[in-house]
């Protein structure tokens, strides 16, 4: 009989891995710690022609983009004169999932479709497990959601709570856990139970499923208003969504500069128990964007797909309260009732469209839809119910976990710049750290400068430092 | 209620002890480490039982899963929280700064 104790299934973890993704990372690796991140793309994911006809089957992109008018002439109150980009936002809940997501689960259900996978596994509190079972209930396939939801109190995060019935909505299965990261240790142990796909969202497929976004965005914006995006500005969390949109952009021929947001939730800790529920953001945030951002490879495959430091021009973060206050802006000014999390990049945009002139144009690239649990109001009550102080003043004096400030005026919503570098000398080293003292050979140098986008020159001189 | 028997077929939640606070991850920190890691899900019961027995239902994508009998047919228990006034009084305030054109 099988070993199923945390430590036998642990150790199985590439075995299992490899069987429910049915590829071999391994004909990528190069060097030390290299890898031909272009042939992963290239060669495991799909080119944009395909993805588009993939997601056209199940109803997926093609969402519409609006100029969001009134919050544009609201940041020009606020800039200095001739400042104030158009804003502009693409209403991704319009997919059939309501989010995003069902770009990349577009892709990872077609693709455990075609080699014959009667099901598919997604390890996620998020709206991604949403989007995996709506696309496995239209392609006839199997799923199983595994999500941290609850507290030791048996205490629900609202937000999760909704996402939970919305994936039994579309018929999967889900499995509900207390918070930890053994979570993984129960997604394996299905793996292995029922031999289904790992949907996961860091294969090359599930990557290339957002860069249809990225595609929409300038063609959209050409057909539609006869411009180009001069910035666009994507909510980060695990970097998926910024990696695809980026290269969207790119394959469209954009050079749009492209900003990451997440929400900063600074002092609280993922894996604890009390903090869990003292966060009003379960995705979107610092908590998954830093990490991710900087160590890209702690994903649930051998390699990411999404890899951040290779799109990122800026990287910036706003306060729980002022993606509240935008969320409530977008319906009262848009007449658009969206999801929080979706907006973080909203707040964003309000703050960098005070930084680019009038006639510039700046692209909010996603929303969620909102519901019971996942809203504004519905956050706002649950955090003052868990003791948060909710108050109205300047954000910038909000602590996680203890306090939550909606802006007194719009000119208080200000994006907060992290340092890129910084960003880049933590990724290295880690990087480094994997070599354990070896001397890292020329593909590993260049592999590194292409994976955070700097000269061969600037490795050169950290690993001397 | 408790000793009431639940008819074959009823929608319910079953819950399983993962890990036992002994057996948690050493990265997971000290508040985490010290509680169980529990797992919830629902599914048809398999056979007739009662609350807190140990019971096996099949769950949506068909799997037979064992665990204790903790909610009968349970309750979706979000919603949309009560007023938050600091949130009622940004419409009002922002209708009233774009109409009259108040500058920073």
């Amino acid at each position: 009989m099988k070993d199923n104790s945390y430590q036998a299934v642990m150790a199985r973890s590439n075995e299992i891995m490899k069987k429910a993704i049915g590829m071999d990372y391994n004909q990528f690796e190069r060097g030390q710690l290299a890898f031909d991140y272009q042939a992963m793309m290239t060669e495991a994911g799909y080119s944009l022609e395909e993805v588009i006809a993939i997601q056209k089957e199940t109803g997926v992109g093609n969402t519409p983009l609006y100029e969001l008018k009134n919050i544009t002439k609201l940041a020009r109150m606020t800039a200095p004169k001739g400042k104030g980009a158009r804003i502009f936002l693409k209403d991704e809940a319009s997919n059939p999932s309501g989010s995003f997501k069902a770009r990349r689960a577009a892709l990872a259900v077609y693709h455990a479709a075609k080699h014959g996978y009667k099901g598919v596994v997604a390890a996620t509190s998020g709206n991604y497990g949403a989007a995996v079972a709506s696309q496995a209930a239209i392609r006839g396939l199997k799923s199983i959601i595994v999500q941290e939801a609850f507290d030791s109190r048996g205490v629900y995060q609202p937000e999760i709570e909704e996402k939970g019935r919305a994936c039994e909505a579309y018929g999967a299965e889900v499995l509900q856990l207390s918070v930890g990261p053994e979570l993984f240790y129960v997604f394996l142990r299905v793996l292995e139970d029922t031999g289904f796909f790992n949907a996961s969202l860091y294969t090359p497929y599930a990557i290339a499923g957002v860069e249809t976004l990225g595609w929409e965005i300038v063609q959209q914006l050409k057909d539609q208003y006869s411009v180009k995006p001069d910035m666009v500005v994507v909510t980060n969390a695990g970097g998926g969504n910024l990696t695809g949109t980026a290269r969207g952009l790119r394959k469209a021929g954009s050079d749009a500069v492209v900003v990451g947001a997440s929400v900063d939730l600074k002092g609280l800790h993922m894996a604890s128990d009390q903090d869990f529920n003292r966060k009003s953001f379960t995705t979107g945030h610092t908590g998954f964007g830093v990490p991710f951002t900087t160590w890209p490879d702690r994903a649930d495959v051998p390699r990411n797909a999404a890899r951040p430091l290779r799109y990122l021009d800026r990287y910036v973060t706003i306060t729980q309260g002022e993606a509240f206050y935008v969320t409530e802006l977008l319906a009262q000014l848009e007449g658009l009732e969206r999801g929080p999390a979706g907006n973080v990049s909203l707040a964003a945009a309000m703050s960098l469209a005070r930084e680019l002139d009038e006639d510039q144009v700046l692209v909010v690239q996603e929303t969620e839809y909102t519901g019971a649990g996942k809203h504004v109001n519905a956050q706002l009550s649950f955090a003052r119910k868990n003791g948060i102080e909710i108050s109205v003043g300047n954000p910038a004096d909000s602590v996680p976990g203890k306090s939550i400030i909606l802006p007194e005026h719009p000119g208080l919503v200000q994006a907060v710049d992290l340092d890129m570098d910084d960003l880049r000398r933590s990724y290295l080293k880690r990087a480094l750290e994997t070599l354990k003292g070896a001397k890292p050979l020329p593909e590993d140098i260049s592999f590194l400068a292409e994976d955070c986008r700097v000269t061969p020159e600037y490795i050169e001189s950290f690993i001397k430092e | 209620m408790t000793d009431k028997a639940v008819p074959k077929g009823t929608w319910v939640q079953i819950q399983q002890v993962i890990l036992s606070p002994g057996q948690r991850a050493p990265q997971v920190p000290a508040d985490t480490a010290k509680v169980p890691l529990v797992m919830v899900t629902k599914g048809f019961l398999q056979k007739e039982g009662r609350l807190n027995d140990n019971v096996a239902v099949e769950t949506l994508s068909g799997r037979v899963v064992e665990g204790k009998l903790v909610k009968i047919l349970p309750r979706f228990s979000h919603d949309f929280g009560d007023a938050v006034p600091e949130l009622l009084a940004i419409g009002p305030q922002i209708r009233a700064l774009l109409e009259g054109g108040e500058q920073k």
